[in-house]
């Protein structure tokens, strides 16, 4: 303990001070980028649970295929064959596009799978009562079937939402300048290793430390006083 | 019955799920106001039967008519015939993430683009029959499994159907339930509505048919009026089904 506060006392405010600026631009960018990820994530998603549930030949196939793909290669690689392979055969992409397109790649599978959970835990019987008053397919699944599965989803949900933005940090091998470059940037610039790192824990924490609460809060909502108990 | 205008037109109906024939030619007519009554023993076809009437099932040959019309068309619209033929289950099946209210008022809302006021009116006149108006806003799950059946007859029921299919909806209730929901189906059958009703409640059944159909093997074996098929089964194998009721 003594070494760390040591440590603390001669942090160099100045520095952090004068870096901090770089910091916001950074977690505006990740976010920015997370955010938009996790969006077509989502969408990659429901397409993908939607063709399994429904049994949709080729689709399904091809869902199935794309997510042991995705969940089975790190973003790393992903972004490595998206910045660096695909140039080689004549597809160029900006850092920001491979930065996006990896992360909706990696996120989509995850999401597919949360939905896909939480579309099998619907009871069968509701598709029937709900086909047998009228509803047709689209209205079933918009006010029967995916609200509940949603429900179920949410936590799952939530927990990629997390794990998507904490997979940004390695958006800098793409030359993108989040967090991570940043710190990266700076540590090799002036040495000054505690005051990077430090400021790097933090931006990550403000940055997901709200999204976290708030997928609490969703969670709990959705469970207690969504069906009356 | 003659005279009646039929409603629900079955011809020559063959339904096999691909390991075997379920129904094997069955023919039947409903007429306007009648409530008929299909027992036969379990896995006989009698859910299957139902299910293909509003096209739940896909069958195989055979043709299906409501008021003159075939709905066994690949070209069928069965979003409309649906609202037309009104199912309750067995395992109700209401919409757990739902309020009461808001479990009947998907259909009128949603397929019959009814407004909101008036809909809920009707549902509201609705679930005073049955008795359960001070439960409009709970949820499913604070509902006993009677209440839970009310709630589902009056689903169908506020679509106007013009016939209303039972599948064994008092299997799953504990017995002081059962009368609250057949008791609810007595009432629709004084009023006249068409209905078919597969149970195993057989007093029920002889209290509320207007005719029995017994089927077995997937094959209509005896059709008769109550009183007849209760005290003068003339096939052997309804003798034997009743025999073993009796056990029971
Ligand atoms: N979805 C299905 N796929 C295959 N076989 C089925 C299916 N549903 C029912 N069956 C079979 O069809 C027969 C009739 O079933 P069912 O109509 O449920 O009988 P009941 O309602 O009279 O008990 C049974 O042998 C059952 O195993
Ligand atoms: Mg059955």
């Amino acid at each position: 303990m003594g070494v760390f506060y040591g440590r603390i006392e001669k942090l160099d405010t100045g520095f952090m001070a004068e870096y901090f600026p770089l910091y916001v631009e950074a977690a505006k960018l990740t976010f920015r980028l997370g955010m938009t990820g996790i969006l077509f994530s989502l969408v990659i998603g429901v397409v993908c649970s939607l063709a399994g549930y429904y049994h949709v030949p080729v689709l399904r196939q091809i869902a199935v295929v794309y997510v042991e793909l995705s969940r089975n290669t790190p973003l790393l690689v992903q972004l490595f064959f998206l910045y660096f392979g695909l140039p080689k055969i004549g597809v160029m992409l900006s850092s920001e596009g491979c930065a996006v397109i990896g992360l909706s790649f990696l996120g989509g599978s995850y999401m597919a799978e949360a939905l896909r959970s939480g579309l099998e835990a619907v009871e069968k019987g509701q598709m029937e009562s709900a086909l047998a008053i009228g509803l047709n397919r689209f209205q079933v699944m918009r006010y029967v079937i995916f609200p509940q599965a949603l429900a179920t989803s949410v936590p799952p949900l939530c927990a990629n939402v997390i794990f998507l933005i904490k997979e940004t940090s390695v958006f800098s091998v793409v030359a993108l300048a989040d967090l991570m470059y940043v710190a990266k940037d700076l540590i090799g610039l002036y040495y000054q290793t505690d005051e990077a790192l430090l400021m790097l824990v933090i931006s990550y924490l403000v940055l997901l430390l709200p999204i976290s609460v708030a997928a609490g809060l969703i969670e709990r909502r959705l469970r207690y006083a969504g069906f009356g108990d | 019955m003659e005279g009646q205008e039929k409603l629900l037109e079955i011809h020559h109906l063959h339904k096999d799920y691909g390991n075997g024939a379920v129904l094997k030619d069955v023919s039947l007519d409903i007429h306007k106001g009648e409530v008929l009554v299909l027992i036969g023993p379990s896995g006989c076809g009698k859910s299957t039967f139902l299910r293909c009437m509003n096209g739940l099932e896909q069958i195989q040959s055979g043709e299906i008519r409501l008021d003159g019309e075939v709905i066994t068309d690949p070209k069928t619209k069965w979003s409309e015939v649906r609202q037309k033929i009104g199912m309750v289950f067995q395992s109700y099946e209401l919409f757990p993430h739902m309020t009461v209210i808001n479990n009947i008022l998907l259909g009128p809302l949603k397929v019959q683009k009814k407004e909101k006021k008036e809909a809920e009116k009707e549902a509201e006149q609705l679930l005073e029959r049955v008795g359960l108006l001070d439960k409009k806003d709970a949820y499913p799950r604070q509902l006993s499994g009677g209440q839970k059946q009310r709630v589902a007859i009056v689903r169908a029921l506020i679509m106007k159907p013009e016939i209303l299919l039972f599948d064994e909806v008092t299997a799953a209730l504990d017995p002081e339930m059962v009368r609250e929901v057949l008791d609810v189906m007595l009432e629709l059958a004084k009023e006249g509505s068409t209905m078919v009703i597969v149970t195993h409640e057989m007093q029920f059944a002889r209290a509320v048919a207007d005719r029995i159909v017994f089927l077995d093997g997937g094959e209509v074996v005896e059709m008769a009026a109550p009183e007849q098929f209760f005290t003068q089964p003339e096939t052997e194998r309804a003798k034997r089904f009743l025999d073993t009721l009796s056990f029971e």
